[in-house]
């Protein structure tokens, strides 16, 4: 399911970020603000009331604003709290 | 003096790092800009613990050194040394938020691979204790192998051992620069960052309570919109009813000072001079003083706060419709209080197509060196009557003014970027700060900052333009016995006679005209402009010197002439400054022109609209 589909207050992991679909500069950004596979991320927030307004997320210990584009491109799966030796596992596989 | 060694603050956005920049160098600030770019460059001059002193630089905030903005741009250059007109820091603060340990960290590796010497300020460990985490900054020391100071920028906690810990760094020896890392390094060192983070962390507990508890209202798809609106209605509403005394207050110092020259001069040149030209013209423009504080006063505390970037939020379902991003209302809420600060924060929108919009629309937003001429109109035109709810009338046009200069610019917005501006739509992602309560020495600074440069404006511009007008319009004086008034015999009389006739059919008199040519220098001018008119043309009339601008403008203009003025004010392109700061940003004459040419062309047609309008009303 795509970040956007996520209801509100619904922690999820990240499976998969479609990169290519996300220009050089937008995907930069986005991983500058930690949102990469296997982090979880959190819907708090939706501007407007049809749904096609920005929506803020949690990342981490960051708020961050994006756009319906931008949340189509990311890929959740549901899961528990946040899990921190599981995103580290992540990071260390995105390291190697 | 500049062998003085450098020091410069760098850190990711919201870490608190202008704080810190202001806590430190207190008022001593120094404002410029780098040569070649419009990035501001601040810095201030501080002392070291051992008494060296040094000049603090406070670099734009970035998340890493792979810019994506002209603004960016500068601060990887700076601490590559790569900057023109900027010597190599000979150390660094890097300003890390303590509540956002993680994203912060990745950064300052990245910072620390340069190999420049460097220490860090933990910053706003007070927030990150509310938020539940309990850090421990000796750790974080020892794993990056420099002193790691807990700092609280606001309340000026801990820069003693800030300076401290920075003393022994500066002068050590020669800096062996490193090449910057790849960028493919990216998710190793943010492997790092995460471990560190993890390491430093003593306890944690789910993240920023107040800020959700707040966002909950502020970003309520209905409630959010609703008190953004209110908020803004407020400011403006604030504008006229705060500002009544201090206006009444500058209003009698200039009379008196006007009293006291006329009693100490004889009558003549240099009376007129100095009386009807420099203490009528200036005067007339400082009067507004206040409520261009009362403006940026809201803006510093919706910026200080972290309410801005969730106005951009909510704002960004509207800005997309006109193909533009919710991180231009943050420029065009500037361009409210000026146009020039609010063109220079376009350089954060890293879409050049969007920032060009931006930029090209940022003129319409009531600036406000508008606010003295529709003042001016509004106290004289329209009744100071309640409209209900402790709604006064002419707050409710002046509201309604903004309204209209905002719509006109959505408007032409959505024409631009279907045409000269045409491209695909750009994208919206920005951190959301965590709520801060201000810090009111911050905003007094920005306000006196702000003030200084209107009343220097005042000092120089509006006077030198007063002068000139004074001059024109005071000769060649009318042969004796003629029945031509003086300022209809006077040069500038005569040039604004020629360009009445192109201004008579949207309903402009002789004095509008004659108004417009100095406001080109700036807007409030043409207060100042029909000032000396008046007064230059009430002579030695008794009963017209003691009337007000106001009661003269009532006197001479129609209803629809005063609406027409107002709507020509809304879309004029009256402002040097603006057009040359915007062949400053967009490298070249094109995009000044374009902007004046059709800002024109609108203020024609609005204000001929109006004009036209209001007399078939019969008004």
């Amino acid at each position: 399911m795509h970040l956007h589909q996520l209801p509100l207050g619904q922690p999820a992991f990240i499976d998969r970020v479609e990169w290519d679909s996300l220009s050089l500069g937008e995907g930069q950004r986005l991983r500058e603000f930690g949102v990469d596979e296997g982090c979880s991320i959190e819907p708090l927030h939706r501007a407007g009331l049809l749904g096609r307004g920005a929506l803020a997320c949690r990342v981490g210990r960051m708020t961050i604003a994006m756009r319906r584009s931008h949340a189509q491109a990311i890929h959740v799966r549901m899961g528990a709290e946040r899990n921190d030796n599981e995103t580290l596992e992540a990071d260390r596989v995105a390291a190697e | 003096m500049t062998a003085s060694p450098l020091i410069a603050l760098v850190g990711n956005p919201n870490a608190g790092k202008s704080a810190l920049f202001n806590a430190l160098t207190g008022a001593r600030q120094k404002l410029g800009n780098y040569p070649g770019v419009t990035v501001e460059r601040k810095s201030g001059r501080i002392s070291l613990s051992d008494g060296r002193p040094v000049e603090l630089v406070d670099l734009p905030g970035t998340y890493s050194l792979t810019p994506t903005s002209p603004d960016e741009q500068v601060t990887r250059d700076v601490i590559m040394g790569k900057q023109e007109g900027e010597r190599l820091p000979d150390a660094l603060i890097i300003v890390i938020d303590a509540a956002n340990l993680e994203n912060h960290l990745r950064f300052t590796l990245e910072v620390l691979s340069l190999g420049i010497p460097a220490v860090v300020a933990l910053n706003m460990v007070d927030l990150a204790k509310r938020d539940g985490l309990e850090l421990a900054p000796e750790i974080l020391s020892k794993e990056l192998g420099i002193p790691v100071l807990p700092t609280v920028a606001v309340r000026k906690r801990g820069l003693d051992a800030l300076l401290k810990a920075l003393t022994p760094v500066i002068g050590a020896g020669a800096i062996q620069l490193r090449p910057p890392a790849a960028p493919d390094d990216f998710a190793a060192r943010r492997a790092k960052a995460h471990a560190l983070a993890h390491k430093a962390t003593l306890s944690e507990t789910p993240s920023r309570r107040l800020t959700h508890a707040v966002d909950k209202i502020a970003l309520h798809p209905v409630g959010g919109p609703l008190l953004l609106l209110a908020l803004l209605f407020l400011m403006f509403q604030a504008v006229y009813a705060w500002s009544e005394a201090p206006i009444a207050m500058i209003e009698g110092w200039a009379e008196m000072l006007g009293d006291v020259a006329t009693a100490m001069t004889s009558p003549g040149y240099f009376r007129s001079f100095l009386v009807d030209g420099i203490i009528a013209g200036v005067g007339s423009v400082i009067v507004f003083l206040p409520q261009i504080l009362i403006l940026f006063f809201f803006i510093l505390l919706l910026e200080a706060t972290g309410y801005m970037t969730r106005a951009a939020f909510l704002m960004d379902g509207l800005m997309a419709r006109v193909g533009l991003s919710g991180r231009a209302f943050i420029p065009l809420l500037s361009s409210f209080a000026c146009a020039i600060p609010g063109i220079m924060a376009t350089r954060s929108i890293s879409d050049p197509k969007d920032r060009l919009t931006t930029i090209l629309i940022a003129p319409l937003m009531t600036c406000a060196a508008r606010l003295p001429v529709y003042a001016v109109i509004i106290g004289a035109f329209i009744p100071a009557r309640n409209v209900g709810w402790g709604v006064g009338l002419q707050g409710l046009v002046l509201f309604s003014l903004y309204i209209g200069g905002i719509i006109g610019a959505m408007l032409v917005a959505l024409l631009l970027r279907r045409t000269v501006t045409k491209g695909k739509s750009s994208g919206f992602l920005m951190e959301m700060p965590k709520y801060q309560w201000p810090r009111w020495q911050d905003i007094a600074l920005g306000l006196w900052q702000r003030a200084a440069i209107f009343l220097k404006r005042a000092g120089t511009i509006i006077f030198a333009s007063t002068v000139v007008l004074w001059a024109l319009l005071s000769f060649p004086k009318p042969p004796e016995g003629s029945d031509i008034s003086p300022v209809e015999y006077s040069t500038a009389g005569r040039i604004a006679g020629g360009l009445n006739v192109i201004m008579e059919p949207i309903g402009f008199n002789r004095d509008i005209s004659l108004a417009l040519i100095p406001a080109m220098a700036a807007r409030e001018v043409a207060v100042a402009a029909l000032a000396t008119t008046y007064s230059i043309e009430a002579g030695d009339d008794e009963e017209a010197l003691e009337q007000s601008l106001g009661e003269r403008l009532k006197g001479d203009w129609s209803l629809p002439t005063a609406l027409a003025f107002l709507a020509w004010f809304v879309f004029a392109p009256q402002c040097i400054s603006t057009i040359a700061v915007t062949k400053r940003e967009t490298n070249g004459w094109r995009w000044p022109i374009f902007m004046t040419t059709y800002l024109f062309v609108l203020a024609y047609a609005a204000a001929g609209i109006t004009y036209w309008t209001a007399v078939g009303f019969g008004l």
